[in-house]
């Protein structure tokens, strides 16, 4: 047993750190009032060869392994859970999938570009009546002159303005009565696609989600990622991998937000001592900190189950479904502990609550979670 | 270019420091290279890029100077020495160190030698000149510009917020100045190769030294925090009173006067 981190991983975390407290906390506040994208953060990033961080060295990735990702994913969150979000989307649904699936002709086209961070990574699964249950889909390819046609759309997909290219699941036939989904790289300045950034969000306001649309897109048949009807298959392995990069965003609000009500309690004095003298206070900010520290603990082990090359489906559900209900609950107890001042964004501990909330619906809902730790476990 | 830079491990100012028994504790607080040096380390790869040669970057310490070492060959340093002298030296100066890198750098044919201005630990800002005293070669402390050609070097560094031009010529050693550059984040490929990139440790015996040749010639009698902040005193009323007041305060309060 060993909880140190490795050198490596200990100078990334370094360097990500201070990168994030320099480079991306100060306009956090900013980007979340105007609605604006971080897109200079993101080319700092692919010049610190961040954005292929987990991908093999050949297609411009830098190796590192998923404890590095977590911690990556971690700390940028820390700052700005918008970017965070967009980091841990475009790595985890982005690249991952083709470079888990991909040919090495479709990986040295399109994952290189999500490397070098010319093109962000996303992923198209769900769509208006296909969310938790993703394979409901409707979404469809058929094929004319060696082509796929792709017809149907998907919404709240992260990054896709942003991305040169993405994956997204379609019904490509029928076996045994069976809908048969595969997943089909699309570009998206292919003709007929329509990529639509038009939501007015809850949190995440510097983050890209989108809705697409798909009418009559065209693509030759090596466009299909991995085999024919499996992409059922291949979404739920990606997601096992997106569940880690979730888990590590909700360790950092919630680790952004415990740090802001620590300080805040220290300061803030009513009937003539400092909050944090108060046991009612101290005993959230003592939960807080252990809730977190467990959070953590729980995201890296699904992380080094991962590198081990093991079983992590069961790990990464209950890392995800964890740590974000602890960012829930941290976040909404950061706001408590300022009192009214919590409740103004330039407090910043109301923006992590609602930034927090996504942590517990996206990548699989808490419900979907305990379905799936249900089926591990032998229900 | 055959460019060496002297770097140092040092705790994170920024950070909470403790002291406990008349030393600081070391557990829990943040280490990180000395700023001045961190300067002194992208200079040095800056001109290593635009004149070709090779960077190694050397700290006298203990062995957990090694982080910092490996962030400096993240950062894009070539090589890396670690005289380590936790087993041989309980109580160093800066005599210490400067002799022994000396020693170190004594045959090694360096053109160029980067250091940081001072250390924000000890802030003495004595181990560059002294290297360059014993290696009997000239130094510039304090540079915010330098500008390699051939083996002219053009400089321009601060004199107390004034700057001066100076022309030199190589082998020279130079100090680091806030403004001299910004230093760049390590990358990832940088931090995952640094690990393969050579990190050479010495110790004493191997420079051929004794402890009895590199004895401090200071000691050091106690070690305590700055008083604490108190909330300042803001002076009200008339001009001449104020200035009454202010002068009383500086005699019985302040007690500077
Ligand atoms: C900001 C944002 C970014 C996103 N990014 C992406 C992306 O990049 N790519 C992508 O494909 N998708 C993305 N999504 C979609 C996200 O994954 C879905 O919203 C999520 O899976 C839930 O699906 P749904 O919204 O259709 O909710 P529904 O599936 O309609 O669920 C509604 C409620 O019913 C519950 N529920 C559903 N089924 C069951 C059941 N069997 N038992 C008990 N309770 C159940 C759910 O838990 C939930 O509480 C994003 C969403 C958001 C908000
Ligand atoms: C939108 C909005 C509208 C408002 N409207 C009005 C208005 O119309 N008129 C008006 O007068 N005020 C108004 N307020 C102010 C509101 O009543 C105060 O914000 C509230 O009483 C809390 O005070 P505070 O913000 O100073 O927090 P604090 O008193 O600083 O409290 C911070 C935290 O410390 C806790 N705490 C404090 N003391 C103790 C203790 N002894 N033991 C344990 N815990 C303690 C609190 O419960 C809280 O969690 C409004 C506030 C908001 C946000």
């Amino acid at each position: 047993m060993n909880f140190d981190l490795t050198a490596e991983q200990e100078m990334i975390r370094r360097t990500i750190k201070e990168f994030a407290d320099e480079e991306v906390a100060p306009g956090a506040l900013e980007r979340d009032l105007a609605k604006t994208f971080p897109v200079g953060i993101f080319k700092q990033l692919g010049k610190m060869g961040m954005m292929g961080l987990p991908f093999p060295e050949e297609y411009g990735g830098a190796g590192a392994d998923t404890v590095s990702f977590a911690i990556v994913t971690e700390e940028l969150s820390r700052a700005c859970a918008s970017t965070g979000i967009t980091y841990s989307a475009h790595i985890s649904l982005g690249g991952a999938p083709l470079n888990l699936f991909g040919t090495s002709k479709q990986k040295q086209e399109y994952l290189t570009p999500i490397c070098t961070g010319e093109s962000l990574g996303a992923f198209g699964l769900t769509e208006p009546d296909a969310g938790s249950d993703a394979g409901g889909t409707k979404t469809t390819a058929s094929e004319a002159d060696e082509e796929f046609v792709i017809n149907g759309s998907k919404c709240f997909i992260t990054n896709a303005s942003y991305a040169k290219h993405l994956a997204v699941t379609a019904i490509t036939g029928e076996k045994n009565e069976k809908k048969e989904i595969s997943a089909i790289i699309v570009p998206t300045d292919q003709k007929g696609f329509t990529v639509i950034d038009k939501y007015e969000k809850m949190g995440l306001n510097a983050s890209n989600t989108t809705e697409l649309v798909l009418e009559d897109v065209r693509v030759s048949k090596d466009h299909l990622l991995g085999k024919r009807g499996d992409g059922f298959k291949q979404f739920l392995i990606t997601l096992d991998g997106g569940r880690i990069g979730i888990g590590a965003m909700a360790v950092g609000i919630a680790q952004a937000a415990y740090e802001k009500a620590l300080q805040y309690a220290q300061g803030r004095k009513q009937f003539g001592q400092s909050l944090s003298k108060f046991q009612a206070i101290q005993f959230k900010l003592a939960d807080m900190a252990m809730e977190i520290e467990l959070a953590r603990t729980m995201v890296f082990k699904a992380a080094w189950l991962k590198d081990q090359g093991r079983v992590f489906t069961k790990e990464a559900s209950m890392c995800k479904l964890y740590a974000s209900e602890v960012c829930n609950r941290v976040t909404n107890q950061a706001v408590q502990i300022h009192g009214g001042y919590g409740y103004m964004k330039e407090f910043h501990v109301e923006r992590y609550m609602r930034d927090g909330k996504l942590l517990e619906i996206g990548e699989g809902t808490s419900e979907i979670q305990r379905m799936v730790i249900a089926r591990q476990i032998g229900c | 270019m055959n460019i060496f830079v002297l770097l140092k491990r040092t705790f994170d100012t920024e950070e909470k420091i403790v002291i406990s028994n008349g030393s600081i504790v070391e557990d829990g607080a943040e280490f990180i290279i000395n700023p001045y040096d961190e300067y002194a380390v992208e200079e040095a790869i800056q001109i290593r890029d635009s004149q070709g040669g090779e960077v190694t970057v050397v700290s006298v310490g203990g062995e957990e100077a090694e982080k910092q070492l490996r962030t400096a060959l993240a950062m894009g340093a070539d090589k890396a020495v670690l005289i380590n002298i936790e087993d041989d030296i309980e109580n160093g100066d800066q005599f210490t160190t400067s002799k022994i890198l000396a020693e170190f750098l004594q045959g090694k044919e360096a053109d160029l030698i980067l250091a940081g201005n001072v250390a924000i630990d000890g802030g003495s800002g004595q181990v560059g000149p002294r290297v360059a005293d014993l290696l009997d070669i000239p130094y510039i402390t304090t540079i915010t510009n330098i500008t390699v050609d051939g083996t002219s070097v053009k400089i321009v560094r601060d004199v107390e917020g004034d700057s001066e031009t100076i022309e030199a010529a190589l082998p020279l050693l130079v100090t680091a100045q806030q403004g001299l550059n910004e230093p760049r984040y390590p990358s990832l490929p940088g931090i995952m190769k640094a690990k393969k990139k050579p990190l050479e440790e010495l110790e004493l015996d191997d420079l051929d030294l004794d402890e009895d040749d590199v004895e401090a010639k200071t000691k050091t009698i106690e070690i305590f925090l700055p008083p604490k902040k108190e909330a300042g005193k803001v002076l009200e009323g008339e001009l001449d009173v104020q200035v009454k007041e202010l002068v009383s305060l500086l005699h019985s309060e302040a007690k500077v006067i």
